[in-house]
């Protein structure tokens, strides 16, 4: 559904006329094996702990998702209308799959999960997340995060 | 998403990230991107299916073993369909009591709701969540708020903590949350079109959405205007109600 051709023609033009960034070459960060990785989520889907502030157009800050936060404590105030909710109201995992992650990390697969995710509003235009985006770094610098899995919606 | 990556990966932490739209992610260049087919909303692909999201993590974190980059890889598995995939073979089983003689749109939203109300409560307790509830309001105060802001004068906010316009989008969504999650309690499997088709074909709510839609471009500050042209109806529900309004293009 997420194929281009399976929008109808207006919809096509919005999304091929989005600004989009201009990056003029891509870092590279090595990881450790996969399985020896501390692995955090960083969602845009606008997800924020029941009771925390919303989000609100122009966000371009992050809101904390302790990894310990259950399903019934997470809510999604991200602005946009343009995409489903009704897969997150059946089950929170196909938007944020921690207890996805947990499994792997008992089965060894992974070698641990973060004990914080974050999650931003991805309608912001990502150039105004920056410095925000920097300042996370450190902050799963000092979680000892070994890798990033980034999930929009 | 993709500029996350570049921010994040620059400060030295190796990323993954999953890509929804194949465009904007091959213009961007992140590091490691898993390019899914899946519908918007749903990135791990299948809601209550944790073999189905399982293999999706693995994909993407796959992607960490390669020796170079950028990376962006296809995931080759596409979601099952349902047995009422088809729209038109669907038939939603909420069927509202239709009024004999014409009703106000707050009349028929009220009665809508008091007829989804017990469907959205089973919802709630076989979920053991709902998504309903963003805006701290019970659902006729939602409705009611709501339907205010299509009159001529603007409901205040009986938030201290959020302005009118900010708790227009929260009871906005909390609407319809209520009325997706109601449905969803019904027999037969739903894919998310078909709940939106349901809601924005079917419901008096619906017709709510287009006249705040109409009521935010009438006003005078851009961010309501703004609200109006992106925020309430769907972009591929305009063609339903004869809206073409490509505002991206007179930015």
């Amino acid at each position: 559904m997420a194929r281009l051709e399976d929008f109808d023609e207006l919809g096509r033009d919005y999304l091929l006329s989005m600004p989009m960034p201009v990056f003029e070459t891509t870092p590279w960060a090595k990881p450790p094996p996969v399985a020896n990785a501390r692995i955090a989520i960083i969602s845009t889907a606008g997800l924020q702990r029941r009771g925390d502030r919303p989000f609100s157009v122009d966000s371009s800050d992050f809101r904390l998702i302790p990894g310990d936060t259950q399903a019934a404590d997470l809510a999604m105030s991200h602005i946009s209308t343009n995409f489903d909710r009704t897969g997150f109201q059946e089950d929170a995992n196909v938007v944020l799959p921690l207890d996805r992650l947990r499994e792997l990390a008992e089965q060894g697969e992974i070698g641990s999960v973060a004990s914080m995710h974050y999650s931003f509003m991805g309608a912001t235009h990502p150039g105004k997340m920056e410095s925000t985006a920097r300042h996370l770094a450190g902050l799963l610098k000092q979680d000892a995060i070994d890798i990033a899995l980034l999930v929009p919606v | 998403m993709g500029a996350l990556s570049h921010y994040l990966e620059q400060e030295g932490i190796p990323t993954a990230g999953i890509s929804l739209i194949r465009p904007h992610t091959e213009k961007i260049r992140p590091p490691r991107a898993l390019w899914v087919p899946f519908e918007l909303g749903r990135p791990l692909g299948v809601p209550g299916d944790a073999a189905f999201q399982t293999r999706v993590v693995r994909a993407l974190l796959s992607l960490l073993q390669a020796p170079a980059g950028p990376v962006l890889q296809d995931y080759p598995e596409d979601t099952p369909a349902t047995a009422t995939e088809d729209s038109s073979a669907w038939a939603c089983p909420v069927s509202f009591d239709r009024p004999v003689t014409e009703e106000t749109l707050s009349t028929s939203i009220h009665r809508e709701i008091r007829q989804l109300l017990p469907w959205q409560e089973l919802a709630r307790e076989r979920r053991g969540r709902s998504t309903f509830g963003a805006a701290g309001l019970p659902i006729d105060q939602v409705a009611d708020f709501l339907l205010a802001w299509t009159s001529e004068q603007r409901p205040d906010s009986p938030r201290a903590d959020l302005s009118s316009s900010q708790l227009l989008k929260l009871t906005a969504e909390d609407l319809k949350a209520f009325y997706q999650e109601a449905v969803a309690a019904q027999p037969g499997a739903m894919t998310g079109r078909q709940a939106a088709d349901w809601f924005w074909g079917e419901t008096a709510a619906a017709q709510l959405f287009v006249a705040l839609r109409t009521a935010c471009l009438a006003a005078q500050e851009p961010d309501i205007q703004w609200i109006g042209h992106n925020l309430l109806v769907p972009r591929e529900q305009w063609s339903r109600f004869g809206i073409d309004d490509r505002w991206w293009h007179q930015q």
